[in-house]
């Protein structure tokens, strides 16, 4: 038995890591799952990337939550990503909390976490902590790389720095950079962590309070970006909350006041604050372009990549336009691409959910790409 | 399966190991026995979603968007071929996109139905009404036919437009027929264009 493949493994690589930001991360934690066996040939390898809060739990229980894989109807056996054919790789980005290297790992110089000292990472940082993973685990080269959101940006960053390592590359409801929109909502949340008075800079970890409330805003505030104004106005409309009239106060009188606050304080029971700030600034940063001279195109010249992109219509975080940006990218670049859009009422979110059409393209893509 | 007999015409007729763009490619028929029989480096630009996800089924690469919009998008001259199949009628500004054909590919196949084939001019002649055919299935105000064309307005428009006919095909019940009086006699033109 082969302890580096299975269900919640953790990894310590020595590292360095030589970051972005010209720092350097040393030693590199990393926590992953694999499902499936990997081929004699090691050719049958499928890198999952997550979005922002999720974590490395893709297709099996969340330790904290209890709660079942964030896309069990994308992965498992007979699945769009069947992992009776091919070894399914999900680890937790480097900045993150679920047991990957973040500011709340302890800092090797002082003993104590990181906090505020933990380097700033970017979207290709992870992809390079991911690549020592694969390194780790004797993968030279992804059937295909396949991320939503978070993950589609890393997705699409992949075969940009690793054009060598990747024959496919799945991009769900992304983007090549964060648009001024993007990063303002990201602000406001970060400011609300950075107003709490237990943020206390980021030095909190011993205090034993956490920025809950300051998280729980940003959190309230980021889920309203992954909705659909109609998808709201279905759900909850002026509906209100478990009362016949309104109570003249700041009680959560409205359904969709209730399902936010309740979305808020439950996320803080599973992340960490300063976490979601790194994360954050790492989607901002995020630029394909700038990182090639300016042109996108540039990002995928030297890949042989076959690339598939999906939005959705009624995803305002990341619209279609951005992915059709993607598209034309990869026409002047020539490389082989394959684009959708799909209709949905749920916004952004409707990447999580399930969706016969996003099943099709996206086990279509993975089996008959030859 | 046989392709339609446009699209066997235009298949016959694209050199093996090319590139082909296929715009309106639907399911992608003519795109994946392009790749199977011919080794084509065949792309694909189509309107419908579904058709769309079938296509990327069948392992071909294919974007939606549509012609008017999205060809503008493709860099010069990166395709052998441009493919234009029983689409062109529907654009909205079809000169512009026989312009955008030539842009992107060296060479351009256009098929459309022919508007002057006798059936249709008899239908308006005798009947007084919009003709539905085999061809033009559907009824004036639900066609996505917006700019009927004839095969003789067609060779009109590319001489104006400095374009060459290179080759022509004309069809009639699924069969070929002669280039004399095809604007009569032909339900359905293939045209081999170049700059």
């Amino acid at each position: 038995m082969d302890n580096r493949f299975g269900l919640d493994r953790r990894v310590t690589l020595a590292g360095p890591l030589a970051l972005d930001s010209g720092a350097a991360l040393a030693p590199v934690e990393i926590a992953y799952e694999t499902y499936g066996t990997l081929a004699e040939n090691g050719g049958n390898a499928i890198l999952i990337c997550h979005a922002l809060t999720m974590d490395q739990y893709v297709a099996s229980r969340h330790p904290v939550t209890g709660k079942p894989g964030w896309w069990l109807q994308m992965v498992g056996p007979g699945k769009p990503i069947d992992t009776d054919r091919h070894l399914v790789v999900c680890a937790n980005v480097i900045g993150s909390c679920m047991g990957s290297s973040g500011p709340a790992s302890i800092d090797p110089a002082t003993g104590e976490p990181y906090g505020m000292a933990f380097p700033v990472i970017t979207i290709r940082d992870m992809v390079r902590a991911q690549a020592m993973l694969l390194d780790h685990l004797g993968i030279g080269r992804l059937k295909a790389v396949v991320g939503g959101s978070m993950g589609g940006m890393q997705a699409l960053s992949w075969p940009a720095t690793f054009p060598d390592r990747v024959e496919a590359a799945v991009v769900i409801a992304s983007t090549a950079r964060h648009s001024a929109q993007n990063i303002a909502f990201h602000e406001v949340g970060r400011q609300a962590i950075m107003a709490d008075p237990n943020w206390r800079d980021g030095d909190y970890y011993g205090s034993g309070s956490a920025p809950a409330a300051g998280l729980a805003v940003a959190r309230m505030a980021a889920h309203i970006t992954y909705l659909s104004e109609a998808g709201l106005t279905e759900k909850f409309g002026r509906k209100l909350q478990a009362r016949d009239a309104k109570t003249f106060g700041f009680d959560a009188d409205f359904q969709v006041e209730s399902y936010l606050r309740h979305q808020g304080l439950a996320f803080t029971d599973r992340f960490d604050a300063n976490a979601y700030l790194y994360i954050t600034r790492a989607m901002d940063y995020f630029d394909l372009a700038e990182e090639h001279g300016g042109m996108l195109a540039n990002a995928f010249r030297e890949t042989r990549a076959r690339f598939c992109l999906i939005s959705f219509d009624t995803d305002w975080l990341y619209p279609t336009r951005e992915s059709r940006a993607v598209v034309q990218a990869l026409h002047a670049a020539g490389a082989r691409a394959s684009f959708v859009e799909l209709s949905s009422p749920f916004g952004h979110d409707a990447f999580l959910l399930d969706s016969p059409e996003m099943n099709r393209v996206i086990h279509g893509f993975l089996r008959n790409g030859g | 399966m046989s392709l339609r007999p446009d699209l066997a015409v235009i298949a016959d007729h694209v050199a093996a190991g090319s590139r082909v763009l296929d715009i309106g490619c639907g399911d992608g028929a003519l795109m994946a026995a392009l790749r199977d029989d011919r080794q084509v480096d065949a792309r694909g630009l189509e309107l419908d979603p579904a058709n769309v996800a079938a296509a990327v089924g069948r392992g071909l690469s294919v974007v939606q968007g549509d012609a008017d919009a999205d060809l503008a998008a493709y860099p010069d001259q990166s395709f052998d071929y441009a493919i234009l199949s029983q689409t062109l009628q529907t654009t909205r500004n079809p000169h512009l996109v026989l312009d955008q054909l030539l842009r992107i590919g060296g060479r351009a196949f256009v098929s459309f139905p022919n508007f002057a084939h006798w059936r249709v001019r008899a239908s308006l002649l005798w009947g007084g009404r919009m003709p539905v055919t085999k061809l033009l299935p559907e009824r004036w105000y639900d066609t996505p036919n917006i700019h009927h064309v004839t095969i003789d307005d067609f060779r009109a428009l590319v001489k104006e437009r400095g374009i060459t006919v290179e080759d022509a095909w004309f069809l009639n019940n699924g069969r070929r027929t002669g280039a004399a009086a095809a604007n009569f006699r032909a339900e359905h033109a293939v045209f081999l264009l170049r700059r």
